[in-house]
């Protein structure tokens, strides 16, 4: 729960800058610029929804770019060239969302009994799997080609088009649609059961949760997320093709989270913001100022060292995430609170009984 | 008295172990009873059988006149048949208020969930001192009174404890064992399991002795404490002393 007089500084800046976003592109005209943002924005979605498997469940899941392809594909199978279907864009949001967690439950199911390095690595098969099914299934879905000439979203007789900036205004409205549909979940009963089994899975059973049912809603709910943003992917570049769901997405996904501070959904924000400036932004541009100044240095080719050198200096600093839940701090901090179980026991006043 | 819980000739394994050699217990509505015994034999396995966690390979477990052998742990806490579990397992990094709401979980009446809340304070007021700190900062003996009142807080018909005296120092002890009793006045069914056998059958009406998986003795508390072969077993004290 949030209290006023514990906002920091820096949690106004946040709002400022979320309150600002919408206003950007009447500063900025840079259509590049716009198109980077709505990048950003898509990881984000991704990156809502990967936390409440992760962060908020516990459940560590390394296939989860295999949801987004499946949202992808949703899109694209049912309004492209590919079978001559051209369903309208906005109910697909929807139905994409559902049949992604529809996947989610289906590739939940077969883990529910796997904790911890196991659930990572059967979740890690899933993500491998997915794509390669896409890519075989040739008929259905291109095979390596994928397919393109998918439908761009029309909104009262206006079309969408190449132009970057009707994106921009529908990613942030699907952000703020899913930061509220997180936190909402969050504060639910289903959120104090998730908090429940990642602390304790046996001690949440003698509550009385439901453990399965629970952690398949996290893995569906989770997993709906990446539909949204698959649709405005599909949408965005009009093309889908297996390559595009590979492992390093997943990867990057959970560093954003990692970076931000797992199970923080101000965190979640933050850390993808920052990942997706390097990633869109910082690198391409270092690249173009190396080759200005005669250094053919591809930047973008080292991301992933840097990922790696971002996340270490992370983990030895600040191990909740540079906006980490206090809860997250907590966990992190285990020793201390050992040392205050071992602690001589308090003598209890007889008359309490 | 009407039997609230039975155990009808339970079989359980640990993969190709035995654990349980056909039990059988029975608790009526309204009793505290103990289940004594020395380490590994079978006592929290029973419990485990009961909350729905083991299931037996053989016999029934029969609440409130209805099998629930089969039962998922979830169905059966919200039968309020309530375990507060082996080494306490309150949730360390949640604050002590946290702690007892996760406990209500299956309740839906916040009114009646709040009445709840102020009993447990009534019981503990340490905890209400400590309502907002986080568990695993709270004393061993507060840690027990933590899992002890996060049990209450579903309203338990049947409340089993699972050796509440482990880890606390003698005077803890007491304390918690006349609470215990206390909450057994309150109308709560107990069954408790313990290592401390004396004071488990001082708090007690009945209890049975469990050795590698079999029970050996049942009786009334009075009678089990009076028992030289109890007495020599579990109660520390020799054979002949009186």
């Amino acid at each position: 729960m949030l209290h006023w007089k514990k906002y920091r500084p820096i949690d106004w800046a946040l709002v400022a800058i979320a309150v600002f976003m919408p206003f950007l592109p009447l500063v900025d005209h840079n259509g590049g610029h716009i198109n980077v943002l709505v990048n950003a924005g898509i990881y984000m979605m991704l990156a809502i929804g990967l936390n409440i498997v992760v962060g908020f469940a516990g459940l560590l899941d390394l296939g989860y770019a295999a949801f987004f392809a499946i949202g992808s594909y949703t899109y694209a199978m049912v309004a492209s060239p590919q079978f001559g279907l051209h369903f309208s864009f906005w109910p697909m949001v929807l139905i994409s969302a559902f049949v992604a967690a529809i996947f989610g439950v289906i590739l939940g199911a077969p883990t529910l009994r796997l904790r911890g390095d196991y659930l990572a690595i059967v979740t890690l098969g899933f993500g491998e799997i997915v794509p390669q099914t896409f890519l075989n299934l040739a008929k259905y879905t291109g095979g390596p080609n994928g397919i393109s000439a998918i439908d761009q979203p029309k909104l009262f007789g206006y079309h969408f088009g190449l132009n970057p900036l009707p994106y921009y205004y529908l990613v942030l409205v699907l952000i703020a649609f899913s930061l509220i549909v997180a936190n909402n979940l969050r504060t639910s009963r289903l959120g104090r059961a998730w908090m429940a089994i990642r602390e304790d899975e046996i001690a949440a059973a003698h509550m009385g949760i439901n453990t399965t049912t629970a952690k398949l809603a996290a893995f569906s709910l989770g997993a709906s997320f990446s539909g949204l943003s698959g649709v405005v992917n599909a949408s965005l570049l009009t093309l889908v093709s297996p390559d595009q769901f590979k492992f390093n997405v997943s990867i990057t996904v959970l560093s954003m989270l990692v970076l931000g501070g797992m199970g923080s959904l101000p965190g979640v924000v933050v850390g993808s913001a920052l990942l997706s400036i390097l990633n869109f932004f910082i690198l391409p541009q270092a690249s173009n100022l190396a080759a200005t100044v005669g250094l053919h240095i591809d930047f973008t080719s080292y991301r992933f060292m840097l990922y790696g050198i971002i996340l270490v200096a992370v983990m030895l600093f600040k191990p909740e995430g540079l906006w980490g839940s206090e809860q997250r701090r907590a966990e992190l901090k285990e020793s201390d609170i050992t040392k205050a179980e071992n602690a001589e026991y308090e003598e209890m006043p007889r008359e309490t009984v | 008295m009407a039997t609230l819980l039975e155990l009808r000739q339970i079989d359980a394994f640990y993969g190709r172990i035995q654990a349980l050699h056909g039990i059988s217990l029975r608790v009526d509505k309204g009793e505290v009873v103990a289940l004594i015994g020395s380490n590994g034999a079978g006592k929290t396995t029973t419990l485990r059988v009961i909350s729905g966690l083991l299931r037996p390979a053989h016999g029934q477990v029969i609440y409130e006149g209805q099998d629930i052998t089969r039962l998922s742990p979830d169905l059966i806490v919200g039968r309020r048949l309530i375990q507060s579990p082996e080494g306490r397992r309150i949730f360390a990094r949640m604050t002590v208020l946290e702690n007892l709401q996760l406990g209500a979980y299956t309740r839906t009446s916040l009114t009646e969930v709040a009445e709840s809340l102020e009993e447990v304070f009534t019981l503990f007021p340490r905890l209400k001192e400590r309502i907002n700190q986080k568990g695993g900062t709270l004393s061993g003996g507060e840690q027990q009174m933590l899992a002890i009142g996060r049990a209450l807080m579903s309203k338990p018909e049947l409340l089993l404890l699972d050796e509440p005296s482990l880890g606390l120092s003698p005077l803890l002890v007491q304390t918690i064992f006349s609470i215990i009793r206390d909450i057994n006045k309150r109308g709560v069914t107990i069954l408790l399991i313990e290592q401390n056998a004396r004071q488990a059958l001082q708090i007690a009406h009945r209890g049975y002795v469990l050795e590698t998986g079999n029970i050996t003795m049942q009786d009334t508390a009075a009678n089990l404490l009076a028992s030289e072969e109890v007495r020599a077993a579990y109660l520390g004290g020799s054979v002949k002393a009186s």
